[in-house]
């Protein structure tokens, strides 16, 4: 990467350099990624080798359920699975974290209260980000209030497209400032962002805003988690971790609903950013139905019978 | 692959035969491959592996494809994926299906005897009774679809102030373990009283007389049957069953062409409460065996289960 900077995260920039860095960014060759993508896609993963990457693949998800029809009940019995995902197994790991809309937060805290699973919340007008800067402020500060360990905020689309890069910077800033100690994963939205160039700038953008995770999408726009798109954001937490020192996770969302896809991620993190990035503290998946697959798969492996989707709860 | 092995030998000896005599060039053979049917489709093997078949007097017929576990997994997927659809279309309309396939199936006649006289050694005139006895099953069976209910299901006289009625549902995926020696009509014995009902099936085709099955596939498949409701799998029975018994998804078993097996398949069965049809005394015989004109209710009831709904008497 031709990128000079040494920039730490956050720092005061004008819209003349933060475009000049951005269009500086050398362009994503698209064939190339999804050759890659698809080739990486191809690997074997079996026996002792599955087991570990079911294991930490279940470490990594980020329960989540973000439905209007969500009641306190709900989130209570997804908390429930996220601490013991098996309960006829307990060697299974818990997940990373269970995330949740920001009302839910104070019930998602109380129900996973001395299991050292965090807590993230949607913030900043999830999913569409159409709202005043003060209301996306407001709705952060009431998700860390309530208790919530992560934000998940989404970008503003609209700026990010019109080139009002600096709109979008500022933002991410003041959110990563209203977020005190919880961690920010930045949602770009890849769906809505049409290129892999502009994953690749907004990667880098948010990065540079102040971004602990960098994560595809809000799960409501599709495409959400294509691998190509997974390979040019870890791509860019690998550049940026060369240039500057920071770790940033990254956080495949939307789409992930087999063992399958969730092991062709765990492979394309491996081979992409490095091994350091497997681990829950810099790769999560965000999924609802996938851990009863990656429950299923993982008894597969320890019996030796075909499990059926009648013994494990429904999400 | 010996199949496409023939195939280039007889258009290496065209090539030969057009040096000598350029006007008439010798026809390519077009054999037809024996495939799966799983899902709707007719693939391969995922193994890629395929078994000979041959005639009761050790004549060579065509290659099987050898289904393997992880064939017999994806067929239990699609039957599980077919379940609701079927299940929940009007029993007139299954038995409107049945009757097609019976419509298709005569169409075809020619056909079946002749592979029942090559493949079993039958003369034409048994071979022709037998074809005749299968299509008239699956009238049979269109027949029953909707008066199952009436028979196995009703009001229930109950001494308070309520109705009591039971119905019967089906129970779900069924793994039919066809008849050893009798491909087409105990083949259709076995598998039209098993969707009547509204249960799909995975069915493992007799080992060595599998020709027949595969043609009975052609036959579902353009019977307005809908993908999934019948998987056909050809190969060894100590290959696919225990995988298939110990299947968690699997509701039920028809033990009838396990043979030795059947016990075993049964112990591994009951880890998962899974309804099982022991093989009753005439399994092992041939198609003569089947020639009963109304087998009743015997083979459709247990892989019933009853619904009762308790409603109180209105005003």
């Amino acid at each position: 990467m031709p990128v000079s900077h040494t920039a730490s995260a956050p720092e005061a920039m004008t819209d003349r350099a933060l475009r000049a860095f951005l269009h500086g960014l050398p362009g994503v060759d698209e064939v190339g990624a999804r050759a890659r993508a698809q080739d990486l896609s191809t690997r074997s993963i079996k026996t002792t080798a599955k087991a570990q990457a079911i294991d930490l693949a279940i470490s990594m998800v980020d329960l989540t359920t973000l439905e209007g029809a969500d009641t306190p009940g709900k989130v209570r019995s997804l908390c429930a699975k996220a601490a013991l995902p098996d309960p006829a197994d307990r060697t299974v790991p818990h997940v990373g974290a269970v995330c949740v809309y920001p009302d839910m937060v104070s019930t998602a805290v109380e129900a996973l209260r001395g299991t050292g699973i965090g807590v993230a919340s949607v913030a900043t007008a999830f999913p569409a980000g159409r709202a005043p800067l003060e209301v996306k402020l407001a709705d952060t500060a009431r998700a860390v209030a309530d208790g919530a360990t992560e934000i998940d905020m989404v970008i503003d689309r609209g700026a990010f497209l019109s080139g009002d890069y600096l709109k979008v910077y500022e933002e991410i800033g003041a959110v990563k400032e209203t977020c005190g100690g919880a961690h920010l994963k930045v949602i770009l939205e890849t769906g809505e962002l049409v290129t892999y160039d502009n994953v690749r700038r907004a990667s880098h953008l948010a990065m540079r805003a102040g971004a602990d995770f960098i994560k595809t999408s809000t799960g409501k726009v599709s495409p959400a988690a294509t691998l190509p798109v997974v390979l040019v954001m870890l791509e860019a937490v690998r550049d940026h971790r060369a240039e500057t020192g920071r770790y940033v996770g990254v956080k495949p969302a939307g789409g992930i609903r087999t063992t399958k896809d969730a092991i062709r991620n765990l492979v394309l993190v491996n081979e992409t950013a490095g091994p350091a990035w497997l681990t829950p503290d810099l790769f999560r998946i965000g999924a609802s139905s996938l851990l009863n697959d990656l429950l299923m798969q993982r008894t597969r492996l320890t019996t030796g019978t075909y499990p059926g989707p009648d013994y494990y709860t429904l999400d | 692959m010996a199949e496409r092995r023939g195939g280039k030998k007889a258009g290496k000896g065209g090539a030969a035969g057009a040096a000598q005599a350029p006007a008439v060039p010798a026809r390519l053979a077009v054999r037809k491959i024996y495939k799966l049917y799983l899902g709707g489709a007719f693939p391969r093997s995922e193994s890629g592996r395929s078994y000979p078949v041959t005639s009761n007097d050790g004549t060579h017929l065509a290659n099987a494809a050898l289904a393997s576990r992880k064939d017999a997994r994806e067929a239990v997927a699609a039957a599980r994926k077919a379940f609701g659809g079927w299940s929940g279309r009007t029993a007139y309309n299954r038995g409107q299906i049945l009757y097609r396939v019976a419509e298709v199936l005569e169409g075809r006649r020619d056909q079946f005897a002749a592979r029942a006289v090559a493949a079993q050694g039958l003369s034409r005139a048994r071979a022709e009774e037998v074809v005749s006895a299968a299509i008239d099953r699956w009238v049979y069976y269109a027949g029953w679809t909707d008066k199952v209910a009436q028979v196995v299901g009703g009001a229930n006289p109950v001494s308070g102030p309520y109705y009591n009625h039971s119905a019967p549902e089906p129970t779900g995926v069924v793994v039919v373990f066809a008849p050893q020696n009798a491909p087409l009509l105990g083949l259709t014995s076995v598998l039209a009283p098993v969707i009547a009902t509204g249960n799909t099936a995975v069915v493992v085709a007799s080992e060595t007389a599998p020709l027949a099955a595969v043609d009975l596939a052609e036959v579902l498949a353009t019977s307005d049957l809908p993908g999934g409701v019948v998987g056909l799998l050809t190969g060894r029975v100590p290959e696919l069953g225990p995988h298939l018994a110990s299947h968690a998804d699997v509701n039920a078993l028809d033990l009838t062409g396990a043979g030795r097996d059947a016990v075993a398949f049964e112990e591994a069965a009951a880890q998962t409460l899974t309804r099982v049809v022991r093989p009753g005394p005439g399994a092992d015989a041939g198609e003569e065996a089947w020639l009963d004109p109304d087998p009743g209710t015997s083979r459709m009831t247990p892989f019933l289960e009853t619904k009762t709904v308790w409603h109180p008497v209105g005003v």
